[in-house]
């Protein structure tokens, strides 16, 4: 647990009906970052998450009264950042297909000048594989965000990803709830608002429990609300990071 | 003659109903003002149906009562796109409550600990000033 000088590091963690895959990875998480709080952040589950957060005793709860998606959770997250001083922040799937282990790689490229770390998959590590439309999708996405960004992104979906105060001061203020909105508009938002984006490779691994969302007319769905959002994304007005008093 | 006096009563039964509305705040302003110029717009055609057959001519269409029915279409149209626009904003603002409802829940509920002599999960950083 860390002390109350340490005010680095939060790792936030969305959690929506996660009771099966939490404790194992608040326990990942505590063992390869012990200096760090962690949030987790309840987004009106409807089964124990509340619960076994608190009863693990490894992290603080933030306890959505109703479910506002990842973006609304990790909104929330980004405001609790703010208004408490961390340093940084890190995002962590509580499915625990991200792996605590990588956390130190992912935040280390913030001493780079990095304003948005990203861990990400297809940057030559794993062995992840998309076929199809869901395929084309991605590949869409990470072409026109790395040309936004100006700088080459391989998987721009990906929500494992750590933020410096720049940052947490931009998304708290402004973290799209919409569909897609927490992965692909909010690095548009940061891009266009001056921040520089980088990616980590990482391995990604099977979720511990639940089903990823597969299967040929959800990826073509996928296809069509992605270019979307990516279409709402580009063409919005500039969003402005807020001071902390704002906030 | 006796069909537009039946839509100048139904034109102005409608007005007063909206007042009533505005009046015992049921409904605001802001969402009467669309239904109270249609309205006023309809008790105007019934008095002087001659207005239609002008409009219809100077727009165009051959009949009128085709005006009449995409006029209305669009109406709804718009009155439908209006609703949905104050929907997306009634979200934000339950968000941004959820949000703070979540935020002022952990600080009371660390504050107990922190009052109760129990070690909070996490010891409570000070917010910035």
């Amino acid at each position: 647990m860390a002390t109350t000088e340490n005010l680095g590091l939060l790792v936030i963690v969305p959690a929506w009906n996660e009771q099966e895959s939490l404790p194992s990875v608040l326990e990942e998480i505590s063992n390869q970052v012990p200096d760090a709080d962690v949030l987790v952040v309840n987004d009106g589950s409807t089964d124990n998450t509340g619960r076994v957060v608190r009863e693990s005793g490894r992290a603080m709860l933030l306890d959505l009264p109703l479910n506002l998606g990842v973006g609304g959770a990790m909104r929330a997250g980004y405001r609790f950042a703010l208004r408490h001083g961390y340093r940084r922040t890190i995002q962590v799937d509580a499915d625990g297909q991200h792996d605590p282990a990588d956390i130190p790689r992912v935040i280390g490229l913030l001493d780079h000048g990095v304003n948005v770390a990203l861990g990400a998959r297809f940057a030559g590590e794993g062995d992840y594989e998309a076929r199809g439309p869901r395929r084309w999708a991605m590949s869409l996405l990470s072409v026109v965000i790395s040309r936004v960004a100006k700088v080459r992104l391989t998987d721009t979906t990906s929500g494992f990803r750590a933020c410096d105060r720049r940052a947490i001061s931009l998304f708290a203020a402004d973290y799209p709830a919409e569909y897609l909105g927490d992965t692909i508009e909010s690095l548009v938002i940061a891009s266009r608002a001056g921040l520089r984006i980088g990616q980590v490779p990482v391995q990604m691994r099977p979720r511990s429990a639940g089903t990823p969302s597969q299967g040929p007319v959800k990826s073509a769905i996928f296809l069509v609300r992605a270019s979307l959002a990516l279409l709402i994304a580009l063409t919005r007005p500039i969003a402005v990071p807020a001071t902390a008093g704002a906030l | 003659m006796s069909g537009y006096v039946f839509a100048v009563t139904a034109a102005i039964a409608l007005l007063v109903f909206l007042v009533v509305l505005l009046r015992s705040r049921r409904l605001r302003e802001k969402y009467a003002i669309t239904w109270l110029v249609v309205g006023a717009a309809i008790a105007v055609l019934g008095a002087f149906p001659s207005i239609m057959l002008w409009l219809t001519a100077a727009v165009g269409i051959q009949t009128p009562t085709n005006l009449l029915f995409a006029a209305s279409l669009i109406v709804l149209l718009v009155v439908d796109i209006q609703l949905s626009v104050e929907i997306t904003g009634l979200e934000e603002e339950t968000r941004t409550l959820a949000e703070e409802v979540a935020l002022l829940r952990l600080e009371v509920e660390r504050g107990r600990q922190v009052a109760e002599g129990e070690p909070p999960v996490t010891p409570a950083p000070e917010p910035e000033p």
